[in-house]
């Protein structure tokens, strides 16, 4: 209490009279506070309130005598209590307007007894007595050092036992919780009247910067300003800003909310209207004040405050640590029961006071105006001590365990929380090229400089200071140099060339900007540089560029940008700032064929603009947003009349750009509907194997469309992918090609096509020493033509059997799916399993059954099947495959649909021998089938209901089956719609209904009458399956009927 | 002047201008000779536009700022050198400045450059052009040091027979490989961006 009124009531300026209480919040908070402390006193500690005070506390008061009631003596000008010390005085007296009251009972009731005054009461006793504390347990107790207090204070208790110093020595603690609380309130009403501060919010930021990046752990994905440029006085925000009190924006990506644009500004911190297309940010508030950026962020995050609170833990851990070690010493002599009554809340007040600190970082702020108690001041001198601490472990290399990116440097940091944003906004679909970010490797400083450094240096320090005749000069000499070496690309980078290259197209003069682009299109094709380009914001401008009357400009703008973005987070700017428009709108350039004479020099060709745009296109295009915005602003009937040109160079970005656009959906449907694939196909037959390369892989993105397969083949496609076969030196064109092949010859007109032109042949022969990537597209179009009796006959006759059944053996997933359709389909033909049986490639394929990828497992089932149909002797074969029964009915426990339906498939086919059925009900394959039953997969249903027909054929597995509860959802399979269920439904419920119960559950389910119904098909095995059901049915009825009259 | 005339006029330039027609000639004729009546009014006789008011026409029309270059335009329109440009000069003059095809800007260009008129640009030519082109950095010891420099770096670029002075050849090759050297010592031509 001491402390707090010393040091934190705020009082009137010294000087007239006696000083009095400034009518603050903060002290009218402290008020209240001292007033429930004193209210509630006589209830909680009923003892101590009769503690009588040293010397009584005396002030002013308003209270009219005649407020006393019951328990006092009162006369016109007087009070006095009944209730008096050991020498008779009273504890309490009034004497109109002196007050003396002299016990925490009698303030206690004098607080009750002024009810609504009790505030002014309450600060006319502060007024009065400056020094509360003293009064009340005397002097002594006053002027104890407060680290010494308990020490003290245990001596008094040790040498004089003595209830009463007792009794004094509680409400000295009491007393002092008092205080501490006090100091705690008033420091929230601190925090959240003093303006915040810059350099606050940049230590926040920072602090939180430091505490978010990837992962779980992290309490944030990334936080970022949304400008670089930090003005002397720490603002960030532009100075008309400044001038409202806003000191910087912030872009905030939680967890688990959309990314938040936040300003800070002396008032507090609160969502403004974010980022505006152009870049611009909507300063207007969105929402309410929070009092600083962590308060605000919990409130908007759960996942932050979560992640926040664990941090915490880890960070108070850490404090406590430190903390306690000074403190152990003096506990260790306390006895045990002061020990209970003083650490408790006292501490624990202390620690969440350190959390408030932790936070809001406040401890500068309030450094000057406050001297602390000497305790607290290290405690807290340790938050920030350790804030520090972290501060420098990022230099020091040291990696946070909770905060993986810490030891990275500031630049990559904000560069990952650039691509976090990217990410979540558009998912890259090709990720070939580079998108992780390279080491930023700048120039040693004492390395030795080539001598193109100091050239560079001179030529970028012409550019700063000169005029334009100058700059272009500059710039011309510039491009002089080698810059597809990336000694001059990062020499111009690292002497600050790069942003003057980036503000000279900020300006009015064309030739600087020509100048400028004709450099940094040269210079973009370096990784690093592209990043730099995007991190100094280079792209927007770029962007605007692409509006400029000049062509000239808009090529160069376009070639640059298609050279920057390459990676994710250029794309995405490009995208954010409105370039996919524009570029789509320099394809339609070309369009006029009339062209005008070059009327100014800085004009280019029209055609060149549009293939500059393409270029860029085409980088753009792999994101997939990006595509979606291609699309949007109309770009597919611009590729496709830029389609129609013969212009090689044209050609290969246009068809670049389908071909990575293909992958979407919505671009197949308009592909096929803008006529493209016509000149995808005529464009195979040119001479440019890049342009091959790419019109082969934009019909294998787009074949997997029947339609298009179709409009392939009229066009004439199908042979020149077939010769394009012949060439195997270009391993990507000969990927693209066997891609398109593969995808084609899944319509079996184009598979006779194929034959025609003796491709099978060619592709049998590029199973061996070929690419992985090659490989999947050979077998998987080997697979599709294998479905025909002449072309298994083909591969066989080339010795295509063997090279498949080697590549079994692979771990590439997609071509061991590819191999072992392939198989599969060889094997239909008896010829081809011997050879395959020779190989032990049915061993190979039950090994698969163990790959942990479904679409593996099922392919290789599928492939099972015939290879168990057609091999000789094949119950033998698959018993010898040790443990392979169990693992192929452990199978029936997968939740993949398509395993599934093709381990049924293989079941129907294991059942088919005697033994394996017995061993397979071992295994406990009925009650696994039975499960299945209720499914709405008509796959799963079809080859399920086979399963169960073959399995009927054991023991009494009828039976079984029946009591698995298959039978009802069985005949549920006849109301679908496909003839392939009817049929092998009708199957098993004949196998079924051999036995009674199981007629009678049929009968129950209405199986009789969709039975009847199903005699009527055209399908003989499904009429005499669904006949002889209703036989056994019937047969049963009657059975009953006879026995019922007999 | 009567329509008779002008209309005469109008056709005898057309005939010899190769990049207005007719409409742009006539219109360039009337704004000439308002022009020559502005100065006339003030002035009393005159017989064309002088230095001073030509300057003005480059200054505000085609935010010409170099007195030099200035003053080097004026002479490549005064193709008669008698101070003063004619009718006949000024819509040749411009029909070349705002039309010309890249060999004509080149050799436009390079007689505005060519200060003395002796067939080359020298060293001391390009460092009296590019002299203001550079910001006077005080902490240099020699504020004509980056001048110079740049001399040497516009003469490495573009003095393809290492003479050290340039000649027409020197300059058409250079400005062929790069079109932004046309204006190497200083803008003599519109800017393209109006």
């Amino acid at each position: 209490m001491g402390v707090a009124l010393g040091r934190l009531v705020q009082w009137t300026a010294p000087g007239h009279g006696t000083r009095v209480l400034e009518k603050t919040p903060l002290n009218e908070a402290i008020l209240k506070e001292i007033i429930m402390f004193a209210e509630s006193f006589i209830y909680k500690h009923p003892q101590e309130a009769k503690y009588v005070f040293v010397e009584p506390l005396e002030w002013k008061t308003d209270l009219n005598p005649s407020a006393f009631e019951s328990g006092y003596v009162v006369s016109a000008t007087t009070v006095k209590s009944e209730e008096s010390d050991e020498n008779g005085q009273p504890l309490l007296f009034l004497s109109v307007p002196q007050i003396k009251v002299r016990s925490f009972g009698q303030l206690s009731c004098f607080l009750l007894i002024a009810k609504d005054t009790k505030l002014k009461e309450a600060q006319a006793c502060i007024e009065g007595n400056r020094n509360p504390v003293a009064k009340i347990l005397g002097l002594d107790y006053n002027t104890m050092k407060e680290e010494s207090s308990i020490l003290n204070i245990l001596d008094k208790i040790t040498k004089d036992n003595d209830t009463e110093s007792e009794i004094k020595m509680k409400i000295a603690i009491l007393l002092k919780q008092l205080d501490v609380n006090l100091l705690n309130h008033s420091l929230k009403c601190i925090s959240l009247e003093i303006p915040l501060h810059p350099a606050a919010v940049k230590n926040d930021i920072e602090l939180l910067k430091r505490f978010s990046g990837k992962g779980e752990q992290t309490v944030l994905e990334s936080i970022k300003y949304t400008s670089d440029y930090e003005y002397p006085n720490g603002c960030r925000a532009p100075p008309w800003r400044q001038i409202l009190g806003e000191i910087c924006y912030v872009l905030v990506k939680p967890h688990d909310v959309e990314t938040l644009c936040i300003t800070c500004s002396e008032e507090g911190v609160f969502l403004n209207g974010g980022k505006t297309d152009d870049e611009e940010i909507n300063y207007e508030r969105k929402g309410v004040i929070y009092k600083d950026l962590v308060t605000c962020l919990k409130e908007k995050s759960a996942k932050f405050s979560e992640n926040m609170s664990k941090q915490k833990t880890r960070f108070n851990e850490e404090l406590q640590k430190e903390k306690n070690k000074p403190n152990e010493t003096p506990k260790k002599e306390a006895p045990g029961a002061l020990r209970k009554a003083i650490p408790g809340s006292d501490k624990t007040m202390l620690e969440k006071n350190q959390i408030n600190f932790g936070k809001s970082n406040m401890i500068k702020r309030l450094e000057p105006s406050l001297n602390w108690k000497t305790t607290i001041d290290s405690k807290e001198y340790n938050v920030f001590r350790h804030r520090v601490s972290i501060h420098e472990e990022r230099h020091g290399g040291r990696v946070e365990k909770s905060a993986p990116s810490v030891s990275a440097g500031k630049a990559q940091l904000i560069r990952k929380s650039g691509e976090k944003v990217e990410e979540i906004v558009s998912e890259s679909s090709s990720e070939s090229e580079e998108d992780e970010e390279p080491p930023d490797h700048r120039q040693e400083a004492n390395a030795d400089l080539p001598s193109e450094y100091w050239q560079i240096q001179k030529l970028v320090k012409y550019l700063k200071g000169g005029n334009q005749t100058a700059t272009v000069i500059a710039l011309c000499s510039m491009k002089d140099f080698n810059l597809a070496q990336e000694t001059c690309q990062l020499a111009i980078r690292d002497v600050g060339g790069l942003e003057v290259l980036i503000n000279l197209l900020d300006t009015d003069e064309v030739k600087c900007k020509i100048g400028s682009l004709k450099i940094l299109k040269e210079i973009s094709h370096n990784p690093q540089i592209r990043r730099n380009i995007v991190d100094l914001g280079g792209l927007p401008i770029m962007v605007n560029i692409l509006d400029s009357p000049h062509k000239s400009l808009k090529c160069l703008a376009a070639e640059t940008i298609a050279n920057v973005a390459k990676f994710r987070r250029a794309r995405w700017a490009v995208r954010h700032h409105g370039g996919i428009t524009k570029l789509v709108a320099l394809l339609d350039c070309a369009q006029n064929s009339a062209e005008p004479a070059q009327s100014s020099l800085y004009d280019a060709r029209d055609v060149e603009v549009a293939r500059c745009g393409a270029l860029a296109l085409w980088s753009c295009s792999k994101s997939y947003a990006n595509k979606e915005a291609i699309r949007k602003a109309g770009g597919i009937p611009l590729l496709a009349r830029l389609l129609k040109t013969s212009h090689e160079n044209m050609l290969i970005p246009v068809v670049g750009t389908l071909q990575e656009c293909a992958s979407e959906e919505n671009y197949r449907a308009a592909i096929k509907a803008e006529r493209i694939i016509e000149n995808l196909v005529k464009n195979l037959n040119s001479e440019n194997e890049q342009l091959q390369e790419h019109c082969a892989m934009a019909i294998y993105q787009c074949a997997e469309d029947e339609e298009t397969r179709d409009l392939v083949r009229m066009h004439g496609g199908l042979k020149p992918l077939a010769t394009l076969l012949n060439n195997t030196d270009n391993k990507e064109r000969l990927a693209a090609v066997t891609g398109a092949i593969w995808k084609c010859s899944i319509s079996k007109e184009n598979v006779t096509k194929f034959r025609e032109y003796k491709a099978i042949e060619t592709l049998v022969g590029l199973l061996t020493d070929q690419p992985e990537e090659v490989l999947v597209n050979v077998v998987g179009a080997l697979g599709e033509c294998c479905q025909e009796y002449e072309n298994r006959v083909i591969v066989r006759k080339c010795g295509g059997i063997q090279p498949l059944v080697n590549l079994l053996v692979g771990i590439n997933q997609a071509l061991l799916v590819n191999v072992t359709k392939a198989v599969g389909a060889c094997a239909v033909e008896p010829e081809n399993m011997m050879i395959i049986d020779r190989l032990d490639g049915v061993r190979l394929l039950w090994s698969l059954l163990k790959n942990p990828h479904p679409d593996v497992k099922a392919s290789a089932a599928w492939a099972l099947c015939p290879c168990i149909q057609n091999a000789k002797d094949a119950g033998e074969m698959v018993r010898s495959f040790v443990g392979g029964l169990e693992l192929v009915v452990n199978l029936l426990k997968s939740d993949n649909k398509e395993v599934l339906a093709s381990v049924c498939a293989a079941i129907t086919n294991i059942a088919k021998d005697q033994e394996n059925l017995a061993v397979i009900t071992d295994h406990g394959v009925v009650p696994l089938l039975s499960k299945l039953a209720n499914t709405n997969n008509d796959k799963l249903r079809r080859h399920l209901a086979e399963a169960i027909s073959c399995c009927c054929m054991w023991g009494r597995n009828r039976v079984a089956f029946g009591e698995n509860k298959a039978v009802a959802p069985l005949v549920r399979y006849l109301k679908s719609n496909d003839a392939n269920v009817h049929r092998a439904t009708a199957q098993a419920l004949y196998q079924l209904s051999e036995d009674a119960d199981n007629c009678i559950t049929m009968h129950e389910n209405g199986a009789v009458k969709l039975l009847l119904h199903m005699v009527g098909s055209p399908d003989q095995d499904l009429q005499e399956a669904a006949a002889g059901c209703i036989s056994n049915i019937r047969r049963l009825a009657l059975a009953t009927e006879k026995a019922r009259y007999t | 002047m009567n329509r008779k005339k002008l209309q005469k006029l109008t056709d005898t330039l057309t005939k010899n201008c190769k990049h207005f027609n007719k409409f742009e000639v006539n219109c360039l004729i009337r704004l000439y000779y308002n022009l020559v009546g502005d100065i006339t009014e003030r002035q009393g006789t005159v017989n064309g536009l002088d230095r001073n008011a030509f300057r003005n026409i480059l200054h505000v029309t085609f935010g010409m700022t170099d007195d030099m270059i200035m003053d080097r335009v004026f002479r490549g329109f005064d193709k008669d050198n008698d101070g003063n440009v004619s009718v006949s000069e000024w819509v040749y003059g411009l029909s070349l400045f705002l039309r010309g095809t890249l060999e004509e800007k080149m050799k436009y260009c390079f007689e505005v450059f060519d200060l003395n008129g002796d067939g080359f640009i020298s060293k001391e030519e390009m460092f009296h052009m590019l002299k203001n082109s550079l910001l006077k950095q005080p902490s240099e010891e020699d504020p004509d040091e980056g001048i110079k420099d740049l001399v040497e770096i516009t003469l490495k670029k573009m003095d393809n027979d290492h003479d050290g002075k340039l000649s027409f050849s020197d300059y058409e090759q250079a400005v062929r490989e790069e079109t932004l050297l046309l204006e190497a010592f200083g803008p003599c031509l519109p800017d393209p961006k109006k």
